[in-house]
């Protein structure tokens, strides 16, 4: 359908609707009556009841538009085509769709491809001019009723704070939606690879070798999460250690040390740390990160792998530095100046006022950001793809390679997948269960962050 | 932060200097403890206090008055040096405390502040318990030598602030969970806790009901026999209740400076009886 031919001609119908209404509520104003709602309500409130049965119309056509054409498509092939099986059925009615766009096929094509081609190009012409008259029409007298219904009493203001109140819920809803289909899928997929595999060899497993869906093992890989849980957490966890002390030093250095010519300086290069994407920082961790620190473990007779654990989760603390900084950045500023005064006051130095009031003042704040930072450090997957080494083991040594949960979801949807078999099914359960960590540790950093905020009002 | 005066008066003369305030005479004046010559001080480019020259007499309260923006708590915030706390802001002239200048480089303001204690106008204690907010300063001064030790400076300190009857039993609660009266005089047994010599207070009732306010005051007069207090207050009420001396400020000025009853009867300058008797401020 001709998507700029459409938007033009609703965009006139909304001007000249707009139009009638303001002059006709102008008119009645002007007059000399006294209007409950100023001109430009009511011209808003003809605008949007002439709009909206017209969008209906429109969405109703591309909601079921689509169906109805195949239909169509599929009345003009003859019975022997239409008795094939789904799959080539699909294929036929794909081509005849390309030809009718002009875009052409693979090979010769039929006759019957042809002409119902050429039925196809008439049926959309007939429809489009059907759907855009009947859009025109309803619009109309969606237009028509509602400006007739211009009078002075009426609450025209009122409607359009009630219009704009449901479209603001509608497009919340749209997210919240979108989040439980997204969960909805997550869990129903797992649920399809429980189906293979037990949630308890799944969970407890400590073996993780998937084999390849085209050997068509069926079950008889082995799923264990345990190594891949034990590598992610290993990796977040030397990224928390690199980034806690580094972020909250430097929150405190620039809320309670640097002037503000320093701050206004420093801040944005810490926060332009944020802003690398991640795939920099992790050929960053693979080219230069890593081979240092390995030279550095055989200076000191250690053995340590240039892709390694180590190597993704210093890389991946430096990453987090500024989500930690400026989460703590905030809740430090949040505590009050006459707790810092009154601490001074005492004869307290200033180190001392932020060990024992600034910092334990600001602590439930900076609890709140270290676990985000945990859950970003989680679900980060670019720098442990490339420094990690993906190597799904229980291993204690950080310096050897390790695979996390996200490296190995890019792993099992990555190439020639099938979505029924196991392997990569298990993305999905492994997906779940980051979810679900991720969640938990988000909702207990909201919780503690707000009772901190209670605190002080 | 401390500008050496540009007068050619050398600092010694400037701290033998009487005072030159317009001040009716004392028939026996308490020895002096905190002196100020020619005190100035600027935020920025801006100048708020205009060569205040007073002193303050121990064992007594001296309470400042004036008109909103007047340079009463800046002035306050000079004798323990929190004004080095605020950005862009300079003191110069004169303040000695027991004869030995304040702003002299050598002397750490962090000991200074410990020897003069200061109440914020808003109570401030801190997110901590009862107990921990009073022992506070002295857990950092290293006062107490053992737990029992710490235990007697928390309860006489908090008999002190009249305050101790009220929260023996909760000392380990909040500190912040005690009514608006009970925090600041949580905060008045902190500042008690480190043994200061002088207290300032900051408008100590403004926040405060009557009662409590009455309460205070009470507390002040007790206090009186112990420590040097000098308190700033929006009300002439107050003044006249809780102090022997008075000092009045107008756009950084001190205008005028004596016994309080004098003060509130008979000042010298015009200004000072316009204020009293409510024409502005
Ligand atoms: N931090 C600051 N930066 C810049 N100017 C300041 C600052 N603090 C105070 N001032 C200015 O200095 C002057 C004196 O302020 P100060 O707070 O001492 O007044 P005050 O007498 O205590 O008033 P109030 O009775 O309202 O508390 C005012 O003009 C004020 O604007
Ligand atoms: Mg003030």
């Amino acid at each position: 359908m001709n998507t700029a031919i459409v938007a033009s001609l609703l965009l006139l119908m909304l001007g000249f609707a707009y139009q009638l209404g303001w002059s006709r509520s102008r008119n009645m104003a002007v007059s000399g009556v006294k209007i409950h709602s100023r001109p430009a309500y009511h011209a808003s409130l003809v605008a949007f009841w002439a709009l909206l049965p017209a969008l209906l119309v429109l969405g109703l056509w591309a909601l079921f538009g689509d169906t109805a054409t195949r239909t169509y498509i599929l009345a003009q092939l003859p019975t022997e085509i239409t008795s094939l099986t789904a799959a080539d059925l699909e294929v036929t009615i794909r081509r005849i769709r390309q030809i009718e766009s002009g875009f052409g096929v693979v090979g010769e094509a039929q006759t019957y491809e042809n002409s119902a081609a050429q039925a196809l190009r008439e049926f959309r012409a007939l429809t489009f001019a059907f759907v855009v008259a009947t859009a025109a029409a309803t619009g109309a007298v969606g237009l028509f009723l509602a400006q007739r219904r211009i009078n002075p009493r009426l609450r025209a203001r009122n409607e359009i704070e009630r219009i704009v109140r449901v479209l603001l819920i509608g497009c919340s809803v749209v997210a919240i939606l979108t989040t439980v289909g997204i969960v909805a899928s997550l869990l129903a997929e797992a649920f399809r690879f429980f189906t293979f595999v037990s949630p308890i060899d799944f969970f407890f497993g400590t073996v993780w070798s998937p084999g390849f869906s085209s050997t068509g093992a069926g079950a008889s890989g082995k799923y264990g999460l345990l190594p891949l849980l034990w590598g992610t957490l290993m990796v977040a966890a030397i990224a928390i250690l690199v980034a806690l002390p580094i972020g909250l030093m430097t929150a405190i250095y620039l809320t309670q040390y640097a002037t503000p010519r320093v701050r206004g300086i420093v801040k944005p290069i810490i926060e332009l740390l944020a802003g690398i994407p991640t795939i920099v920082y992790g050929f960053f961790a693979l080219v230069t990160v890593g081979p240092f620190l390995a030279g550095i473990g055989s200076a000191l007779g250690l053995d340590i792998r240039a892709t390694s654990a180590l190597t993704a989760g210093v890389v991946m603390g430096v990453m987090i530095i500024p989500f930690i900084s400026s989460l703590s950045d905030d809740v430090i500023r949040q505590v009050p100046l006459a707790m810092r005064d009154g601490s001074l006051g005492l004869g307290a130095t200033q180190s001392e006022t932020i060990r024992r009031v600034v910092i334990p003042a600001a602590l439930p704040g900076i609890v709140g950001a270290f676990l985000l930072a945990v859950s970003r450090a989680i679900g980060e997957t670019m720098i442990v793809v490339l420094a990690a080494g993906n190597s799904p083991f229980l291993r204690l040594n950080p310096g050897e390679p390790v695979s996390t949960v996200t490296v190995t979801i890019v792993n099992q949807l990555t190439g020639d997948t099938d979505f029924a078999s196991p392997q990569s099914l298990v993305a999905f359960a492994l997906g779940l269960t980051l979810f679900v960590m991720t969640l938990i540790l988000n909702v207990a950093a909201l919780f503690i962050v707000r009772r901190y905020r209670e605190q002080y009002d | 932060m401390h500008m050496p005066t540009d007068k050619i008066v050398p600092q010694s003369d400037l701290y033998s200097r009487e005072s030159t305030t317009a001040r009716t005479p004392d028939e026996n004046p308490l020895p002096v403890r905190v002196k100020a010559r020619d005190v100035s001080v600027f935020y920025g480019q801006k100048q708020a206090l205009f060569d205040v020259s007073i002193d303050v007499p121990e064992k007594s309260v001296t309470a400042f008055i004036g008109p909103s923006g007047c340079g009463k708590s800046t002035f306050l915030r000079c004798l323990n040096r929190m004004n080095d706390t605020i950005e862009g802001c300079r003191v110069s002239g004169l303040i000695a405390l027991d004869g030995s200048d304040i702003y002299d480089p050598s002397l750490d303001p962090v000991e200074l502040r410990a020897r003069v204690g200061m109440v914020f106008q808003k109570p401030n204690p801190f997110p901590k318990s009862i107990y921990e907010n009073v022992a506070y300063g002295p857990r950092i001064h290293g006062l107490a030598r053992s737990r029992s030790d710490m235990d007697a400076i928390v309860e006489s300190s908090l008999q002190k602030a009249g305050l101790w009857s009220e929260v023996k039993d909760r000392l380990h609660e909040a500190g912040t969970g005690l009514s608006g009266g009970q925090q600041q005089r949580l905060c008045i047994a902190r500042a008690i806790a480190v043994s200061p010599e002088v207290i300032l207070m900051d408008e100590p009732c403004s926040a405060l009901d009557p009662i409590a306010t009455a309460r205070i005051e009470e507390l002040i007069d007790e206090l009186r026999q112990n420590y040097t207090i000098v308190i700033v207050t929006h009300s002439m009420q107050q003044a006249a209740r809780v102090s022997q001396r008075t000092a009045f400020f107008h756009l950084g000025n001190l205008v005028e400076e004596g016994p309080t009853d004098l003060i509130f009867t008979s000042p010298v300058e015009k200004r000072t009886q316009d204020y009293i008797t409510g024409r502005y401020g």
